[in-house]
């Protein structure tokens, strides 16, 4: 009886709390909106309205020339001498590639680099943070450090290349991707290394305690059990580094310059809209960058959902 | 053996991360010909020359710095507020539209830069703000901003509701809330969050590279890349630029060995907390 009473009286103190509630969330997130419709949503706007223009850098109202900055001779595609312009196939060749064999090659590293971090030994606090060094290091850091160490004359790599007996290499401009990648995966191998031990941290202890006993071979439980259980967070962390890689810029900037055997396509947007001036097909690039990151991102949710279903 | 190859591979991967900053440290310290050829080395080969030369005038190094120091701090004081205050409402109060906008912030985090390039030009231009070194904190905000509001909103969410539930029976307003019994629990997330904000604005190269186009107002990645001019690979002042790289990392990497674990931690929240 009392009970019947008391809830009508709880209830309409409830909504009145839940609507004071519901209008402090507007005022708390108000302006984090504001901010991000002013930094995010806007400029993309914007940037897909001028991709639509011939815009220049110096007089930015340009005319409306429709999709020809995409397709016809003078856009990306279709350009009447083939389906591509040569100088963006380049570029979206370069970051494909750069993408493909830097995340390969960091995934293999990181998982390395992982599993070692979760066995125990002595001094492993200090070699988790000797790993983390390179991650701190700013990339427009590291392509110079690097630059430095693969100089041709006096390069310390060159150094003990020459010691050694072998003929000394300019690397950067006779291997420039492969120099890219090498610097990218020096930085990045131990943030992807932190993702995947993250999750090895959280698998159940009790399954290879019975492996162990039941004496099945270290390999076997890695495949068997490690893999397929970490999984997901895995797939999470190379899309994480994939969307990265996809929109790299800085490092190959800085190592290799805008050379055609690396440039990438957020270089081939900055090339053409701030060198060339031409805002209109820089921002048509900007557009199909932002396409393949948009496809990629849905992927990557896709994956945190199945992560986070699976009961973390 | 098995252990022995454990032990070189741990020496080699702690080999592999530590040597090239550690190499950077080391010839920032030469001159003359010790720098380009190793067996050249003396004792009078090292000194800070390379370092003071940086300060010397008619050189914007130093003025890099506070220029970096300035606008990443900014970044970071104004991405905690607006982040904190979202997360709190994104966290804790059930409305309509929460996981849109959730997923909104998400998507934001995976903007490439360059695709708000032309817009963040044009309004850069707009508010005044372009060739100014502090308008740079306008489009940082876009990555620290939805990196900061995402990992505060899922700690956010692991906070006892009792909590809460206590304090709205004291009549505390959502704001008290947020402050007096939220924040001092959230401190810790705050810090690695901080962090992590702080590393992202200092590194940054591509907009500080196009939207500020003084020497005097570049920050420091910039300036590093501008050291030498349009000097060939091989004429570049190594030692100037090692020392440069230094300075720029030396409180990144000081950062790193004394919050390594809240980093760890800030690092794994944003990217794989679903």
């Amino acid at each position: 009886m009392v009970k019947t009473l008391e809830r009508p009286a709880q209830k309409t103190s409830a909504t009145g709390l839940a609507r004071q509630r519901r209008r402090s969330a507007v005022a708390f997130l108000a302006p984090m909106v504001v901010v991000l419709v002013l930094v995010a949503f806007a400029p993309l706007a914007r940037s897909l309205w001028l991709s639509l223009t011939d815009a220049r850098i110096d007089n930015l109202s340009g005319q409306f020339v429709g999709l020809s900055n995409y397709v016809g001779a003078y856009g990306l595609f279709f350009t009447g001498d083939g389906w591509i312009d040569p100088r963006w196939a380049t570029a979206v060749g370069n970051t494909l590639r750069f993408a493909v064999v830097s995340v390969s090659i960091e995934t293999v590293l990181a998982l390395a680099v992982a599993l070692m971090l979760d066995t125990e030994f002595r001094g492993r606090s200090l070699v988790t943070a000797a790993v983390l060094v390179p991650w701190a290091v700013p990339t427009v850091v590291s392509a110079k450090l690097w630059d430095w160490m693969l100089q041709q004359q006096f390069g310390v790599v060159n150094l003990a290349l020459a010691q050694l007996g072998f003929e000394r290499i300019a690397f950067t401009t006779e291997y420039p991707m492969w120099s890219v990648v090498l610097v990218d995966v020096w930085k990045t191998t131990p943030f992807m290394a932190l993702l995947i031990l993250a999750a090895l941290k959280m698998l159940p202890r009790d399954c290879y305690e019975a492996a162990r006993v039941d004496g099945v071979h270290p390999v076997k439980v890695f495949l068997r059990v490690t893999l397929p259980l970490i999984r997901p967070a895995l797939a999470v962390a190379v899309i994480f580094r994939l969307l990265d890689a996809l929109r790299v810029f800085d490092v190959i900037y800085v190592l290799t310059g805008s050379t055609e055997s690396t440039i990438s396509m957020s270089g081939f947007v900055r090339d053409q809209m701030i060198e060339n001036g031409d805002v209109g097909l820089g921002s048509a690039a900007s557009t199909v960058l932002f396409v393949v990151i948009a496809a990629c991102t849905l992927v990557y949710m896709k994956a945190a959902r199945v992560r986070a279903g699976e009961g973390t | 053996m098995k252990r022995l190859g454990f032990r070189v591979f741990v020496a080699l991967v702690v080999g592999f991360a530590l040597f090239p900053f550690g190499f950077a440290v080391f010839t920032s310290f030469l001159g003359g010909n010790a720098l380009y050829d190793l067996r050249d080395i003396e004792a009078s080969s090292f000194g800070i020359a390379n370092y003071s030369a940086l300060f010397e005038s008619g050189q914007y190094f130093g003025q890099s710095i506070l220029n970096s120091l300035q606008v990443a701090t900014t970044v970071v004081g104004l991405s905690l507020l607006l982040g904190v205050t979202a997360a709190y409402a994104l966290g804790r109060i059930a409305f309509r539209g929460r996981g849109l906008l959730l997923m909104a912030i998400l998507a934001v985090s995976m903007f490439p830069q360059v695709a708000v390039m032309a817009g963040m030009y044009e309004l850069m231009h707009a508010l005044g703000l372009y060739n100014r070194t502090f308008g740079l904190v306008l489009p940082y905000m876009l990555f620290t901003l939805p990196f900061t509001v995402w990992v505060l909103t899922t700690f956010m969410r692991e906070l006892p509701r009792e909590l809460e539930e206590a304090a709205v029976m004291d009549g505390c307003s959502p704001w008290r809330i947020l402050v007096s019994v939220f924040l001092p629990l959230l401190w810790p997330v705050l810090v690695s969050v901080g962090l992590l904000a702080f590393v992202a604005a200092w590194n940054e190269f591509l907009f500080a590279l196009t939207f500020v186009n003084q020497d005097a107002g570049r920050t420091v990645p910039v300036a590093i890349s501008l050291i030498g001019g349009g000097a060939t690979s091989r004429e570049l002042p190594w030692g100037k630029l090692m020392a440069a790289s230094v300075l720029v990392t030396l409180p990144l990497v000081a950062m790193v060995l004394v919050f390594q674990k809240k980093i760890v931690a800030g690092l794994t929240a944003g990217a794989v907390k679903g």
